[in-house]
């Protein structure tokens, strides 16, 4: 059986940027259920691949699969997630969560219907990242580490069988950041569901991950490929221990490499 | 309520008195002649001798204004949601649309009494021309600044781009809409007069001119004084609307502060 996503030699650019490629020769396998997280310099092209596996872009050379299925629309088993929260203002949170069940077949079609039933996979949602009771606020009554959490919750009420998550954490304090490590770490625990975290913490790459890939400096590639071995369930005691502090200072060199 | 706060409510009807107190008096300390510049007392006086006239045209000159501004939402808001839609739209009509917006209207009033003759349908079609313009940028911005990562999400689960203008592009616009509304009834006012002063028989813009004609000074300012009332009025209803409406884009306590 193939990988559940794979980039198979994959050259991308975008229009407009003539014949500057984004990433080139980019290949790389995410095994279903898998916890990935791709780490590189920035600018290196992490986005892109994020935008490649959901289909918002398609390469120009090369191929995407996800799920078995050659990528050519966007992919609707994905969720995703955004440094920013993006939360709707004139939306409650739970509003908000429910705005991909209003697009997605074929949940749109039942909304109708359903919507009770909808409000309450919501509600149950929101509890499990710690949120319960808070769906009738607006976004921004709630603190920048909550709206992230609804954020996460949008991008999984859908049930997707993939979570694509570009720097969820990047923009919150160190405190509430591991905080979400341990939510997103149970989240995937609990649901087995495919994870490819983009970032550029390593700390948090390694914490979080099954398998961490580097890429390079733009044009991005992969270059190196590192299984994190450490035993699950992992606490955030794990990230003091000298096995995991040299996890990252390996991928650190790798990374100062891929820089030059 | 506290003693800052009582002030704030009344400080408007203060300093609106206190500008009509100081007029008065500057009038009689300088002696200025009621034909040059009228007291508060003679504009008044005015108000009562003329009280049937002012009204009759101050009510053709609202319906007048608020027939154009209505004209002018709805097309607005329809050129608005078109040159938002499509990056190609937008690009190609901008610069008509600025290069309108830069024709003085007072010059399309010859224009359009050559079509429709003088009177109410001139007016009207000017307050529309003068006060639909910031309805389209506004709307359009307001499209044109959805957050493309919002937007990602949206489409990698399939949405079309109605959907994103259903879900998202719209409710966002609102704030920028109502926004716009308080602009374009102002300008929608200066519209009606001018094309009443120079094309029509009836409206508070004509009757100033006629009572310049007679070198009835103090009519003309009471004339300034409907206006500047009915001004403030629509002004204070498109604000109320707004904070209605889009009660959640002003949460922000910078304005009051």
């Amino acid at each position: 059986m193939s990988a559940f996503v794979t980039l198979d030699g994959v050259d991308h650019a975008y229009a407009g940027a003539g014949s500057a490629l984004a990433v080139e020769g980019l290949s790389i396998a995410v095994e279903q259920g898998e916890f990935a997280a791709v780490v590189g310099p920035s600018g290196c092209g992490k986005s892109t691949l994020m935008k490649l596996a959901t289909g918002l872009q398609f390469p120009r050379s090369g191929s995407v699969t996800v799920a078995g299925a050659q990528v050519k629309a966007s992919v609707k088993i994905a969720g995703m997630a955004f440094q920013a929260p993006t939360l709707l203002p004139w939306r409650t949170t739970l509003e908000n969560l429910m705005l991909p069940l209003e697009i997605v077949e074929p949940y749109r079609s039942e909304m109708r219907r359903r919507r009770a039933e909808f409000r309450e996979r919501a509600e149950k949602l929101l509890a499990s990242v710690g949120l319960s009771g808070q769906g009738n606020k607006f976004p921004w009554e709630l603190s920048g580490g909550m709206q992230q959490r609804a954020s996460l919750c949008r991008a999984l009420i859908h049930q997707p069988q993939l979570l694509m998550l570009d720097e969820p954490f990047g923009a919150l304090d160190a405190f509430t950041r591991e905080e979400l490590w341990c939510v997103i770490r149970d989240l995937q625990a609990a649901s087995k569901i495919t994870v490819i975290l983009v970032t550029h913490d390593l700390r948090e790459a390694v914490f979080l991950a099954d398998r961490v890939f580097v890429m390079s400096s733009r044009p991005g590639r992969i270059v190196v490929e590192r299984k994190i071995d450490l035993p699950r369930p992992r606490d955030l005691e794990v990230t003091f221990t000298p096995a995991f502090t040299d996890i990252v200072h390996e991928l650190r060199g790798h990374i100062v490499k891929a820089r030059q | 309520m506290n003693r800052t706060a009582l002030l704030i409510r009344l400080s408007p009807w203060l300093f609106t008195i206190g500008l009509f107190v100081v007029w008065e008096a500057a009038v009689h300390i300088f002696k200025i002649p009621v034909f040059f510049l009228p007291p508060p007392t003679a504009i008044a006086q005015a108000f009562v001798d003329y009280a049937g006239p002012l009204a009759r045209n101050s009510w053709i000159t609202l319906q007048t204004t608020l027939i154009g501004f209505a004209l002018a939402v709805g097309f607005g808001l329809l050129l608005g949601l078109v040159v938002g839609w499509s990056r190609a739209i937008y690009a190609g009509l901008y610069p008509l649309m600025i290069g309108f917006n830069a024709i003085p209207k007072v010059a399309l009033v010859p224009i359009l009494v050559l079509w429709f003759g003088i009177g109410f349908i001139p007016a009207v079609l000017t307050a529309f021309l003068i006060s639909f313009f910031p309805i389209v940028v506004n709307v359009a911005t307001g499209l044109a600044t959805i957050e493309p990562e919002l937007e990602d999400v949206l489409k990698a689960l399939g949405a079309s781009k109605l959907d994103i203008m259903r879900k998202v592009g719209i409710p966002r616009t609102l704030p920028y809409f109502f926004g716009s509304l308080k602009v374009a009834i102002t300008l929608a006012f200066v519209g009606s007069v001018i094309s009443e002063s120079v094309a029509s028989n009836y409206g508070i813009g004509n009757l100033m001119l006629q009572a310049q004609a007679q070198f009835q000074v103090p009519l003309i300012f009471a004339g300034l004084v409907v206006l500047a009332v009915e001004g403030i009025a629509m002004y204070a209803a498109m604000a109320i609307l707004e904070r209605r409406m889009t009660g959640w884009a002003q949460r922000s306590g910078f304005a009051q502060a």
